[in-house]
């Protein structure tokens, strides 16, 4: 990946927005490379996911080499280096909400919005993600979909959020 | 019990109520909040405290138990070298079957923060963190609103409440990955990098984020300072039931009756936790063994029903206490799938640094797998056998994850030796049904 910061022009650019929030979080870090989290998780609050240009444009504001930014990057699950829906659907699938059958609801979501774990609906409402162990297991089976933290998630819930069953055919 | 004698025998969760609605300023302090934080600021010095919290015998909450007051002990105190010291918040609670933080950080945000005054005050801590895992959203936003709240107040920023005294705490966010719960990890998360453990030593109380001292507690411990700064640790002590002091959020999950977390002196047997709190099997299920805190703990079996909740009673059974909330196994569900769902997971969470396990880890769960699906040969009890030996054995790994991950393979190899055997010789799931019946 090119990631020469001497010709500024081809290099791609953030938002005032988001150029501000990061800033804020290099005033109080040592070095910049050090806000690198924060700002992925800031371009990606105002863009959903990072792309090759995002990162590339957050790089350079790093002064970090794009390929050392891409290795942090990736190895967070919940920094998008690909297009994800309007909201996702984080689906625990830990051992309390295995045992509470959340295989089943992984089952009826996919019949009801055509996708397995890591796809986007066609209309790009929705992206269904597998999550580690999401902490309510009291109230297991549970999800997140976008910041809300839907427990106890059954049949009915599912029909309220994503709708009826896709016909045969439809 | 009237409430009096409910604040004190149950500190940690007196705010908690039973809508989980958070306890705001106003509450917290008309209900004796930060009483802790004026009494170690104002009348303490930073080794007073130190001592209360040594003599107090608090152990670490999030899973290892190591005495609180000794791991501060290691901080330098003396300006041998000039820069800031830290404190950080372990509140990336993902340990599989753990839902203890939440409670906490949702329900009393305030109680947190004055534990952390109170904790970083001892250390002499110029900045604190609360690292907290991208997913709780709702208790993120109730502690910045908290932590505003406490700049209002005085009881955080420059010179607190007149003592000279100064100190700020942000809220990290994190963006994924169990094992930035082990606390090197997390100080490298923390400091913008991939989350990978680091060798030790040297060790965060000397060089931590930055490279500067730097404490990483669990979001109970922290939340139990200020009540010991307050009450002493004479009282302290006396909450437990056993050897161990203070009380410890229990939690059970899994097919029983009443599901939840609770409140008790620490050393309450995990029969009373599993019936009294619990309420009992589901009707139709039978208790064929439970994961005493969390999904990194070895099995034990209904013939350990009567043992203490602590973290020598559990050691000395061959498990370990860890986050002290249980995960149970009932007898329609397939131990080999329960430890199976367990060892993907462990295998996806791996940091990759390491070969034991970046990759005896995925093999494990291949075997598992294969084995579950009527795939398993007679070999793979030896295979298994030796990856517990080797992944599962602390000096052969960089940190304790694959440790960790073995310890339900291990014991379930112990006591469920029989139904991964017939599971080979069916050649299929006696459970079927992905395990459940």
């Amino acid at each position: 990946m090119w990631t020469g910061d001497c010709v500024s022009d081809l290099i791609p650019t953030l938002s005032e927005q988001e150029l501000a929030a990061i800033d804020a979080e290099i005033a109080h870090l040592p070095y910049r490379a050090a806000a690198a989290i924060d700002a992925l998780k800031i371009v990606q609050a105002h863009r959903g996911w990072v792309s090759d240009d995002s990162l590339r444009a957050i790089a350079s504001h790093l002064r970090m080499s794009a390929d050392e930014l891409d290795g942090i990057a990736t190895f967070y699950n919940l920094v998008y280096r690909r297009p994800v829906g309007e909201q996702v659907i984080l689906l625990c699938n830990s051992i309390s909400c295995w045992i509470k059958g959340c295989d089943k609801l992984q089952q009826t979501i996919g019949e009801r919005l055509g996708v397995g774990f890591g796809e986007t609906t066609a209309d790009r409402r929705f992206t269904l993600l597998p999550v580690p162990c999401l902490g309510a297991c009291d109230k297991a089976p549970v999800m997140l979909v976008g910041e809300e933290l839907h427990e106890n998630v059954s049949g009915e819930l599912l029909q309220q959020l994503f709708g009826a069953p896709a016909q045969e055919g439809s | 019990m009237n409430s009096a004698t409910a604040d004190l025998d149950r500190p940690l969760t007196r705010n908690v109520r039973p809508d989980r609605a958070p306890t705001d300023m106003a509450a917290y302090e008309a209900n004796g909040g930060y009483r802790g934080l004026r009494r170690a600021i104002g009348e303490l010095s930073p080794a007073d405290c130190l001592q209360i919290i040594e003599d107090s015998k608090l152990r670490g909450r999030g899973g290892a138990g190591f005495p609180t007051g000794m791991k501060w002990s290691f901080v330098p105190m003396q300006d041998v070298s000039p820069g800031p010291k830290y404190l950080i918040c372990n509140a990336d609670e993902m340990e599989p079957g753990t839902f203890k933080d939440r409670l906490l950080l949702e329900c009393d945000p305030h109680q947190l923060l004055e534990g952390m005054i109170c904790a970083a005050y001892t250390i002499q801590a110029d900045i604190a963190y609360i690292f907290i895992r991208a997913e709780y959203h709702r208790a993120a936003r109730l502690l910045r609103e908290a932590i505003a709240a406490c700049r209002d107040k005085g009881y955080l920023g420059n010179d607190i409440l007149g003592s000279g005294y100064s100190l700020s705490i942000h809220v990290h966010a994190s963006a994924g990955r169990y094992i930035c719960g082990e606390e090197t990890a997390l100080i490298n998360a923390l400091e913008g990098k991939r989350a990978i453990p680091r060798a030790k030593p040297p060790f965060p109380q000397v060089s931590g984020l930055w490279g500067r001292p730097t404490i990483v507690n669990n979001v109970e411990t922290l939340c139990n300072v200020h009540h010991i700064i307050e009450r002493g640790a004479d009282w302290f002590r006396s909450l437990g039931r056993t050897a161990d002091a203070g009380t410890k959020l229990y939690g059970v999950s899994g097919r029983v009756k009443n599901p939840g977390c609770w409140e008790l002196p620490i050393g309450t047997p995990v029969r009373e936790i599993i019936e009294d709190c619990a309420g009992g099997m589901e009707r139709g299920y039978r208790l064929r063994g439970f994961l005493p805190g969390g999904g990194s703990t070895d099995f034990l079996t209904p013939e350990h029903l009567d043992l203490a909740m602590d973290y020598d009673t559990i050691g000395k059974a061959g498990s370990r206490m860890g986050t002290g909330t249980m995960i149970i196994l009932d007898d329609k569900t397939c131990p080999v799938a329960f430890v199976g769902n367990l060892m993907a997971f462990f295998a996806q969470e791996s940091c990759g640094f390491c070969t034991p396990c970046r990759n005896g880890l995925p093999w494990s769960s291949q075997v598992l797998q294969d084995i579950e699906h009527g795939r398993g040969q007679p070999v793979d009890m030896d295979t298994l056998e030796r990856q517990v030996e080797f992944s599962g054995t602390i000096g052969n790994t960089h940190c304790a994850l694959a440790p960790g991950a073995m310890e339900p393979l291990a014991s379930a190899l112990k006591y469920f030796r029989e139904d991964f055997q017939r599971h080979i010789d069916e050649r299929r799931c006696p459970w079927c049904d992905g395990g459940r019946g």
